[in-house]
């Protein structure tokens, strides 16, 4: 115990509120990646993050509650690249794209005004990486009931959610309105985004999104098995990682200790290059290892295509 | 306004905003903006950490940019690109994020790596970036007909034997190394605005590849030249400038693309 656990963890209470904020965080933006995922919406989720951020750094400047500016600029945000977004892939990235830039536009002169006007130092670094060690405790509720508005908007749309993830086509035939259906999703993400990048930070925040999602997908292609493992991984990883970020003031007496986001980031992107080592899928993977390759020939040879043409 | 340290400023601003229309006109047609933004974010990590063990922050941005461009590149194959973009994105600046914890004094350096000092470049800077912006435009040239075939017609492409995957790869080295030498000077976030900004509009004014180039390096140059002008008069960041002035370019291509639209169908 006295190796893993070095003195004080269990007493301290910003850990306490980082272990609550931590997992119910994990917990949503596991649910919420598994569907960014599938929907290959991942480069919005991450995009989100940064537009939140610039809401966050706009109302130092407003004098309004960070959390109305994180949200609400996500929301705004989410709203303008679904609506200039065309339904092709790449369409959609452009849109996100320039929505991005535009919002770190805004970020850009958002900070300037702040640091030339209040001169607080560090709000450039506490905007974009956050501390969940830092979290104040009053938050925890708002950040309960948000996780659960945000839940109970992916439980009411599951379905046709789901069906216009998989077949735009198939779920306008049965009556869907795909973008209707594309439009509150993209508000979700844009809720649940905000909350996790003003609880955790925004690196952490597009991590616990994508990256615990993304490792199941590839070890199961069962989709409730897929938000189980989600969540259990996200929340391992984040535990684990404030878990080392605590010990890591302790190894070192001279240092400063490790960011926990550095930890929790390391421990799910090596969960995800291991999930995908050929010996893992083996043994735990899908029936059909690799779906990817019959359908899309990896090297196309020209003496084949020859014969065609 | 074209005095003293401002010189270095226009020049360097120009050779950005021609080296950003060419490649980001790529970064638009083959869907990579996301590639195109994690690329000079992640890299600032490698400036954080050559600033922490003492060597010259253009090797750190160098070394990280690459690094991610092959990383992504690799990983790529057997996962999905945007997931994998994510993840190694999130790495790098989770590494950032220790280098920095480590370090002091960094706070005014972060900012000045993501939203950039272009006011303030020194006439040494000014060769790296002529340099490597020729590399740039020079590998663009070369790739021309690859990298259009595999992101316009995959099939022709394959039957003339490019193969896609290294195609990508020698894609996201240039976009690497367009990076290194422009998140010194102008900042990751500005350099990722005119990438996607002017290409974006200038494929709405043109569907002929040649003329939507031209196109886009011309809306980018005039972006630059605007922002530039704007930010010494009123003061404020020249980041801002290009992020709104690119956001409504964008803007005006989709609406003339519409008017088209419209007008062709009555």
């Amino acid at each position: 115990m006295r190796f893993l656990f070095e003195p004080g963890f269990f007493s301290s209470a910003p850990v306490g509120t980082a272990f609550v904020i931590g997992g119910v965080t994990a917990v949503v933006s596991a649910i919420v990646g598994v569907l960014t995922v599938v929907r290959g919406q991942s480069f919005a989720g991450h995009a989100l993050t940064d537009v939140a951020t610039t809401g966050g750094s706009g109302s130092f400047l407003l004098g309004i509650s960070p959390l109305v500016g994180f949200i609400g600029a996500g929301v705004v945000g989410a709203g303008a690249m679904e609506l200039a977004g065309v339904q092709r892939r790449r369409g959609r990235d452009v849109a996100t794209g320039v929505v991005l830039g535009a919002a770190t536009g805004l970020s850009a002169l958002f900070l300037y005004l702040d640091t030339t006007r209040s001169a607080t130092t560090g709000v450039t670094q506490q905007i974009l990486f956050g501390s969940i060690f830092t979290v104040d405790p009053s938050t925890i509720p708002v950040v309960i009931v948000l996780s659960v508005v945000t839940l109970a908007l992916i439980g009411w749309m599951y379905r046709p959610l789901l069906l216009s993830s998989l077949s735009s086509e198939l779920a306008s035939a049965r009556g869907v309105g795909v973008r209707r259906v594309s439009l509150l999703f993209m508000l979700t993400l844009a809720i649940s985004v905000g909350l996790s990048s003003i609880a955790i930070g925004s690196v952490l925040s597009t991590a616990l999104l994508i990256g615990p999602a993304a490792t199941s997908l590839r070890l199961t292609r069962n989709l409730r098995k897929a938000f189980v493992f989600a969540c259990v991984f996200g929340v391992l990883a984040t535990w684990l990682g404030i878990l080392f970020a605590y010990d890591s003031y302790y190894w070192d007496p001279s240092s400063q200790g490790l960011p926990v986001s550095f930890f929790i980031v390391a421990i799910i992107f090596l969960g995800y290059l291991v999930s995908g080592l050929t010996i893992v899928r083996r043994f735990v993977g899908p029936r059909v290892p690799t779906r990817g390759r019959a359908e899309t020939p990896r090297r196309a040879r020209p003496s084949n295509v020859g014969e065609v043409v | 306004m074209f005095t003293g340290f401002m010189v270095n400023a226009w020049l360097v601003a120009t050779i950005v905003a021609l080296v950003a229309g060419v490649v980001g006109f790529f970064v638009v047609l083959r869907g990579s903006a996301f590639q195109a933004h994690a690329i000079p974010n992640g890299a600032f990590a490698g400036a954080a950490g050559a600033n922490l063990i003492g060597v010259n922050p253009l090797i750190g941005l160098g070394v990280f940019s690459l690094a991610a461009a092959l990383g992504i590149g690799r990983l790529s194959r057997r996962g999905r690109s945007d997931v994998v973009t994510a993840l190694a994105l999130m790495m790098m600046l989770a590494l950032g994020a220790a280098f920095i914890s480590q370090s002091t004094q960094y706070e005014p350096e972060i900012f000045s790596l993501l939203f950039g000092e272009i006011l303030g470049v020194s006439s040494s800077q000014v060769l790296p970036v002529v340099v490597l912006g020729a590399v740039c435009v020079l590998a663009v040239a070369f790739l021309y007909r690859r990298l259009l075939m595999t992101s316009i017609a995959p099939e022709i492409a394959a039957a003339r034997g490019f193969r896609p995957e290294r195609v990508e790869m020698a894609f996201l080295v240039v976009l690497a190394c367009s990076t290194t030498m422009t998140v010194p000077v102008v900042g990751a976030m500005l350099i990722f605005s005119l990438m996607i900004g002017p290409p974006a509009a200038a494929r709405c004014f043109s569907n002929r590849p040649e003329i939507a180039l031209l196109v886009s390096v011309v809306i980018a140059l005039v972006t630059v030249w605007a922002s530039l002008a704007c930010s010494y008069t009123t003061n404020w960041p020249v980041g801002f400038y290009v992020g709104v002035f690119s956001a409504a370019w964008f803007g005006l291509g989709r609406t003339y693309g519409y008017l088209r639209r419209v007008r062709r169908v009555n």
